[in-house]
């Protein structure tokens, strides 16, 4: 592809190694966005239900998942609209407490995340493993806001945040893959930053 | 799958350019290999460094695909880097690599007759599915209110006013109507009909208008939202 005939770039990241391609630091600031209108989640009635092919299918009250065992996720984020926020803390439950207790079916390979929004984002059942994602309420010591997913949203921060569901309430467990909302909208079926995988027909 | 247009990396030339305002740029391009778009699509543009080093950023599309030219209008924001590029050094003649028409939930094609609201350099994309609506005498089908501080701040006033929609200056008077944000009496012949709604704007603007919508009628799930943020 042709250098573009007067640039050189002005925001060369101080931190590279930490930045995957195309991606630019954001520093300070959160971007917001979202495809829907924000909805008032109200946690008196919200649940997290992990259901399909699984042995055990199970859901969550907001106190009942409160009182599973915690986990906290440190590090970066990364937006496929190429903001990357490093230094990020959520707090939340850990997505293989969850799994643990429902048992996935050994024919679960995919994962269909549902907002109560309508909104819905798949994932290999592999993305979503071995301590790699959770269901989170708090970002940096605080209720995550509304704006950001709150009161509970999905994360899966090795993936571009798409992926990390706002305003999760359930995930299903398919043997086949089949896209989400992005996903049916030209975006990628994984969502690897490192591999640059953005949109549909990304290697 | 939805069954929108996508395209890959490809490159286009500056054919025209302008800066209607000062904050404002619009770039005409020749694109290769063009996969047309539906209105409310959007490109990426992406420089490129002479050691390779590449920033990128995602711009709706205001041109009808029906035009031989793709026209992207970027707003010149704070520290750009992609936008201040687009708008001080770019020049007609260079060639830029873009890829798309991208995204398949913010488009409209003609047939669901809707309601479309846009704050700021937020109806660039509303002015392609203006485009194609007058184009295809479907004008009954898509009302556009456009939003903005000044006339001045708004791009395409001019044309957005010709396609009969209603811009609410809220700093200043225009015509007979005092500087305001619309109210819900303005707003409702509008929505009113409307089967689904567009919002584009900055993420105060979209939750904002969204808020608006709601209050007017408009049913939460019919809404799809663009927004940018501080993306540079």
């Amino acid at each position: 592809m042709p250098v573009t005939r007067g640039f050189f770039g002005k925001r060369r990241p101080e931190r590279p190694d930490r930045l995957p391609p195309g991606q630019y630091d954001t520093g300070s600031s959160w971007p917001t966005l979202t495809a829907e209108a924000t909805p008032q989640l109200d946690v008196e009635t919200w649940t997290m239900t992990v259901d399909g092919l699984v042995g055990r299918p199970s859901s969550w009250s907001w106190r009942e998942m409160h009182a599973l065992p915690e986990s906290t996720y440190f590090g970066d984020i990364h937006c496929v609209t190429t903001w990357s926020k490093f230094d990020m803390t959520f707090r939340g439950v850990s997505v293989d407490t969850l799994l643990e207790i429902a048992m996935p079916l050994p024919e679960a390979r995919f994962v269909m995340a549902h907002s109560t929004t309508g909104y819905t984002t798949n994932l290999p059942l592999e993305d979503v493993t071995g301590g790699r994602a959770w269901v989170v309420w708090e970002v940096d010591g605080r209720p995550l806001p509304r704006g950001h997913g709150g009161p509970v949203r999905l994360l899966v921060p090795h993936l571009y945040f798409w992926k990390s569901a706002k305003w999760v309430t359930r995930l299903e467990l398919m043997e086949r893959d089949r896209p989400g909302f992005w996903e049916q909208n030209g975006y990628h079926d994984r969502g690897d930053p490192w591999l640059e995988q953005r949109y549909q027909g990304d290697p | 799958m939805t069954d929108a247009p996508a395209g890959g990396w490809t490159t286009g030339t500056i054919i025209g350019l302008d800066h209607p305002t000062d904050r404002l740029v619009r770039l005409r391009l020749h694109v290769e290999d063009r996969v047309d778009h539906l209105p409310g699509q959007h490109y990426v543009v992406r420089l490129r460094a002479p050691d390779d080093y590449t920033a990128q950023r995602s711009y709706s599309v205001a041109s009808d695909p029906d035009d031989p030219l793709l026209e992207l209008m970027v707003e010149c924001l704070p520290g750009g880097e992609v936008s201040g590029h687009l708008h001080d050094v770019a020049e007609v003649g260079d060639v830029l690599e873009l890829r798309g028409p991208i995204g398949g939930w913010f488009v409209w094609k003609g047939d669901v007759p809707s309601v479309a609201i846009g704050g700021g350099s937020g109806v660039v994309p509303l002015v392609a599915m203006a485009r194609l609506a007058h184009r295809l005498g479907l004008r009954d089908r898509l009302r556009i209110v456009a939003l903005a501080r000044t006339w001045d701040e708004l791009p395409y006033a001019a044309e957005l006013q010709r396609y009969g929609a209603f811009i609410a200056l809220t700093r200043e008077n225009l015509g007979g109507r005092v500087a305001a944000p619309p109210y819900h009496d303005e707003l409702a012949p509008y929505v009113d009909g409307a089967e689904r709604a567009y919002v584009c704007g900055s993420v105060g603007f979209a939750s904002y208008a969204t808020r608006l919508l709601e209050e007017t009628g408009m049913r939460t799930d019919a809404i799809r939202v663009e927004q940018f943020g501080e993306t540079g």
